[in-house]
């Protein structure tokens, strides 16, 4: 009997810190799923594919903002592997550096809240917060398995 | 005595000229003369050429020289801002081991300021530098051998119009035997052909334009092609993908037409992921090719068109 529950008790004891780290995981990668599917209809709207709608473009930035603001949290240590993730090394090399970068996007994004009121302004404004995904997925993203 | 000697010494002899003999033909197959013995070193250029640093830009981008050579000091972003900085530097981990990208700056001792212009066309066509020792082919040798010499010729009067940066980045870490550089040349007699571009006359200019592209300058296969264990590339899976080179557990995608593919791709999609790094998804590129979208998003619409015109005519091949 007391061996069953020392069993459990530690199951439960190196189990738990594992699946919270697939936690994060699912999590950021639920967060990351988000921020490309708010990206296509600006997108669309900037290729011409779309016709260009205000509200539209504004949920996008704040969907961008949100997790932007959740995601320096979710890449605790020892969620280095598993779940499938993508995450590049580097990431907890330079965690100061990437945390920098969601930072960067979320006033990015927040400037463009407050600057694009029109179409012209759309397409002045929005490229320039598009930016921010490929220059942190270059460091920070490693290829699919 | 002497019945049992001779045997032996004769032995002896025979093994040292079996041997001497192997060597010398090792060396001989190994040679970096070879490539220009064999097949002559055109340089001619068009009649009433003048070389033009503003076209060598333009090549400089397609070749993608920067996402290697810039310097491992200055900021990713500024290599590929209006100065550009070649120190080298940078760190290419392979299954050999690790590749240090030197200096290619116009520096006269440190980079490559002193060189001539065939000192330049050797080792971009034939991989043999200056000193006379191959180029090891992380310098991707096998696709710039494509390019005219026109194109050359431009290139390299822009490479000259770059800052000098001062220092010599260290030697390559590799293991045996890859270290011995001579063995390089038994690796070209594989895959170094010494063919120039040739377009196809039944095809459409883009086509064209888009094949001399990805098969020269933009050396597109080199990742995106499984290599075999000599670290060539497997011809008949060429643009189907595989694992990375860097190592790791990472795969490069197939960019041929199958559904495994860029099937589902548009022209347009090509075309503007080569332009913004954004997937027809909405994703966007990471890793190597986040660096290497900075410098096809410097091509014309024209040139992103024909890659992405070639990309769509390759043979469909599944993962």
């Amino acid at each position: 009997m007391l061996f069953r529950l020392f069993c459990l008790v530690s199951a439960l004891f190196f189990l738990s810190p594992v699946s919270a780290q697939t936690d994060v995981i699912a999590q950021r990668k639920a967060l990351m799923k988000g921020v490309g599917g708010a990206t296509r209809d600006p997108g669309q709207m900037l290729r011409g594919q779309q016709a260009f709608d205000l509200a539209k473009v504004k949920a996008a930035l704040e969907t961008y903002a949100d997790a932007a603001s959740k995601m320096p949290a979710l890449y605790p240590a020892g969620s280095e592997t598993g779940g499938e993730t993508q995450a590049a090394p580097a990431i907890w090399q330079k965690k100061a550096d990437f945390d920098g970068k969601f930072a960067s996007f979320a006033a990015d994004a927040k400037t463009a809240l407050a600057s694009i009121s029109d179409e012209a302004s759309f397409k002045a404004n929005f490229p320039a917060v598009m930016k921010n995904c490929g220059g942190c997925h270059e460091t920070y993203r490693a290829e699919k398995k | 005595m002497d019945r049992i000697q001779s045997p032996l010494k004769f032995g002896l002899v025979f093994l040292l000229v079996v041997a001497g003999l192997g060597f010398a033909v090792f060396w001989g197959l190994t040679s970096p003369d070879l490539f220009h013995a064999l097949r002559g070193r055109d340089l001619n250029l068009p009649p009433h050429f003048v070389a033009d640093a503003g076209r060598g830009e333009r090549h400089f981008w397609a070749g993608g020289c920067a996402s290697c050579h810039h310097s491992e000091s200055s900021e990713k972003g500024q290599a590929n801002g209006n100065a550009v900085f070649l120190g080298g530097g940078q760190r290419l981990k392979t299954p050999f081991g690790t590749f240090i990208m030197p200096n290619i700056s116009s520096h006269p001792q440190d980079g490559i300021g002193n060189w001539s212009f065939e000192n330049f066309a050797k080792a971009m066509r034939e991989g043999v530098l200056p000193d006379g020792r191959h180029a090891f082919p992380a310098f991707p040798y096998t696709a710039y051998q494509r390019m005219t010499t026109a194109d050359l010729a431009d290139l390299f009067a822009f490479l000259k119009t770059l800052p000098k940066v001062d220092g010599r980045p260290p030697a390559h870490e590799l293991a045996f035997p890859f270290n011995l550089r001579r063995g390089v040349g038994l690796w070209k007699w594989l895959y170094l052909d010494g063919a120039p571009f040739l377009p196809d006359p039944a095809k459409p200019d883009l086509w064209n334009r888009g094949a001399y592209l990805v098969n020269g300058l933009g050396h597109c296969a080199e990742c995106h092609s499984p290599r075999s264990l000599a670290g060539g590339i497997i011809a008949g899976r060429r643009f189907a993908g595989g694992p990375s080179p860097e190592g790791g557990e990472g795969r490069v995608p197939n960019i041929t037409p199958h559904p495994d593919g860029l099937g589902r791709w548009s022209l347009e999609d090509i075309e503007e992921f080569l332009k913004t790094g954004f997937t027809p998804d909405f994703d966007s590129a990471g890793g190597s090719m986040a660096e290497v979208i900075k410098n096809t998003a410097r091509l014309s619409d024209d040139d992103r068109k024909a890659i992405a015109t070639y990309l769509k005519g390759l043979a469909a091949i599944p993962k």
